[in-house]
């Protein structure tokens, strides 16, 4: 029913690039002062409807305040929060059309699962036949029906969790808020619950608004990004625009690896920018409006370079020589860290072929050539 | 294989080491010992001595009861168990009208001491730490100062020609005094005073574990504040309800200060025939039984606290 709902509503899978789109929630100069203290400082912030909008930031960054301002369990020092229309100024918590799930879980400890689950309905006076009904198909949907009976300290950490996110989804909220929702559970169910919940979400067809200081968390869930710092937003984008595209330095070295080159700009064309950094002088085929001489950044993926011994004939315009210092094996790939003049660059290079006498190919000490295509530095200003 | 005594000697511990080495490997058990030794010599003992003068007859003699044990001409031991005590307790009305009022009181008193201290500790959780921990010594000032010192104070608080009387004459509401001394009034009120604390301690220590998230939990999925008070705080303090409850409710059951100087010679509470059959009346056995069954009578919820407290834990 869900899904017939959200088809035939029509629904890009890109609303924020559509115009005329109404956002579903509306953040507008949103403030929250704790004392002294600014945890979320003057922010604006638009999530539409069906996306998996994640907050990121590391602990401290304000993004669980302002999630907590969106359920109501906080008010805003300034600034509104608007849900579906509606301004969420004067609705308290337990009017609000919003569900949230807990980081601790938060489960009523003497009551079963299924009277967890059941007790927003019951709340709200729904009859008990459909409360039932509805309990049960929420837990068949978490694939917990065999432990209705349970309660919440005779569970595993990961059917606990199963256990709230079938209570916050169990109303059927038009906004569904996640606090750290994995953020208890160990990788291997971790990375198994994160795709199962973006089938719920695509079977529910509701919007998200998940909190994670994970950043592999935020890149697979998520329709967009919000990365977080200091009670302000950094950067808003896609996954693939957060990480191949960061704005800023700070974005940049929070997601992911980077090699991260101080340079100066000595030349600028409309299609081409060129920088002397202390591992030479780097080529970036994007024009940016930066003035020659000027001080930048370049970000360079560790992924995005190549590696080959010194006479191996390495691809790409753009060659450095370099040694090799540290290596590291991991099976599938290998990272090494390559000495280039006053540098230490990252490399990541998968393990394309199998090593012969079992001996790797490149080895510590070994000279390497390092090479990588004019696309991939990103140049940053700040 | 020729091992002198000297090499035994060394390698043989010293008393010392050996000592210390059985003392660590017993700690627990020792720990454990001391006040159980404590409750056999002080309590256990103590009660068995009372368990046996109750069981003997009053005649007038140092000390006023007849031995349990008696050696006849022929040399053969007698027991002599009288059960008559328990009987006399049993037939006169005095007695069981008596139990039922210091379980009323103690109950009523109770029950009174819950509406007051429940909100008591939950605002003393919710409050702000520093706040917190003044609010707490509130509670806990009172114990300073000697409880009959404080029971003394409430006499002259509540006398006919007392403050609260001569406050209310001089600024005209009232005439006459009103009677409040040696009133039910006076029991309720000095019994709830004196164990308000012990209700709300127990009930500030389970809020206090009492995680916040529930309620907001609660709040999300639509319930308000008298719901989920009803729904999720009520049911997850009802620990410390019952261990606050107990705490008060034995020890008020056989109070002896407060009906004796807030009621005078009116209120009847058992602490109080039992002071009067000891040294009114020098009937040492009567006193005794009727201790006994007191301690019978409160026994009981004791038990019942200990199977709850044994089913709580098992939960966890």
């Amino acid at each position: 029913m869900a899904d017939q709902e959200r088809g035939s509503e029509g629904v890009s899978a890109t609303p924020w690039l559509e115009p005329g789109v109404e956002p579903f929630v509306r953040i507008r100069g949103v403030t929250k002062t704790f004392g002294d203290f600014v945890a979320v400082d003057n922010v604006d912030l638009d999530i539409y409807k069906g996306e998996l909008f994640c907050l990121l930031g590391g602990s401290g960054c304000g993004k669980s305040t302002l999630l907590r301002m969106l359920a109501g369990f906080e008010t805003p020092t300034s600034g509104t929060i608007t849900i579906d229309g509606v301004d969420m100024s004067s609705v308290p918590a337990y009017e609000r059309p919003t569900n949230m799930m807990f980081q601790s879980y938060a489960l009523f400890p003497h009551m079963t699962v299924e009277k967890n689950v059941g007790y927003g309905l019951r709340q709200a006076r729904v009859p008990k036949p459909e409360i039932a009904e509805r309990v049960d198909d929420i837990l068949r949907l978490v694939q917990l029906q065999d432990f209705s009976k349970r309660k919440p300290q005779q569970l595993s950490g990961g059917q606990k969790q199963r256990v709230a996110l079938a209570r916050a989804l169990v109303k059927r909220p038009k906004l569904l808020l996640l606090d750290e929702p994995l953020g208890a559970l160990d990788k291997r169910l971790r990375e198994q619950t994160q795709f199962e919940l973006m089938n719920i979400q695509e079977q529910v067809g509701i919007t998200f608004i998940v909190v994670t200081h994970d950043q592999e968390e935020a890149m697979t869930l998520s329709t967009r990004i919000a990365v977080m710092d200091a009670g302000v937003f950094r950067q808003i984008g896609t996954p693939t625009e957060i990480y191949e595209f960061p704005e800023s330095r700070f974005v940049a070295d929070f997601i992911g690896s980077t090699n991260m080159l101080e340079g100066r700009v000595t030349e600028t064309g409309s299609d081409h920018v060129d920088v002397d950094t202390e591992v030479g002088p780097i080529h970036i085929d994007q024009g940016m409006p930066v003035g020659d001489g000027a001080r930048v950044w370049i970000a360079l993926r560790p992924e995005k370079i190549r590696l080959a011994k010194t006479g191996d004939g390495a691809l790409g315009s753009v060659q450095v020589k370099g040694i090799v210092e540290e290596m590291g094996y991991f099976g599938d790939m290998s990272v090494y860290k390559v000495r280039v003049g006053g540098s230490l660059i990252e490399v990541c290079a998968p393990n394309r072929v199998r090593p012969k006498d079992r001996q790797h190919a490149i080895q510590w000490e070994d000279e390497v050539v390092l090479s990588w295509d004019d696309s991939s530095p990103v140049l940053l200003v700040r | 294989m020729a091992v002198t005594t000297e090499e035994m000697m060394l390698n043989r511990p010293s008393l010392g080491a050996r000592l210390s080495r059985l003392v660590q490997a017993r700690w627990q058990r020792i720990v454990v010992f001391v006040p159980y030794v404590w409750m056999l010599i002080f309590f256990l003992f103590p009660f068995f001595i009372v368990a046996k003068i109750s069981l003997a007859e009053s005649i007038i003699a140092s000390p006023p009861f007849s031995q349990m044990l008696e050696w006849t001409e022929e040399g053969i031991v007698t027991v002599r168990l009288v059960f008559d005590n328990f009987v006399y307790i049993l037939e006169d009305e005095l007695y069981a009208s008596t139990y039922i009022n210091s379980v009323k009181i103690a109950a009523i008193s109770t029950v009174i001491s819950l509406l007051i201290g429940y909100p008591i500790a939950y605002g003393i959780v919710r409050s702000p730490p520093v706040t917190r921990n003044l609010l707490l010594m509130a509670v806990i000032l009172p114990f300073w100062t000697s409880f009959l010192l404080r029971v003394y104070a409430w006499m002259g608080l509540l006398a006919d020609q007392g403050t609260i009387n001569n406050l209310l004459i001089a600024i005209g509401l009232i005439d006459e005094p009103i009677r409040m001394l040696y009133t039910d009034f006076a029991v309720y009120l000095g019994i709830v005073y004196t164990y308000l604390p012990f209700v709300i301690l127990p009930l500030y220590a389970n809020m206090e574990k009492l995680d916040n998230s529930l309620l907001e939990a609660a709040a999300d999925l639509g319930a308000r504040p008298i719901n989920a008070f009803l729904t999720v705080t009520l049911p997850l303090t009802v620990p410390g309800i019952i261990a606050g409850s107990l705490l008060m409710f034995i020890p008020a059951t056989g109070e002896y200060v407060v009906p004796d100087l807030l009621g005078g010679g009116n209120v009847q509470m058992i602490g109080r025939v039992l002071y009067n059959e000891f040294h009114a009346n020098t009937d040492w056995p009567i006193a005794s039984a009727v201790a006994i069954a007191l301690l019978v009578l409160l026994v009981v919820p004791m038990m019942i606290y200990q199977h709850y407290q044994a089913r709580e834990t098992e939960r966890r």
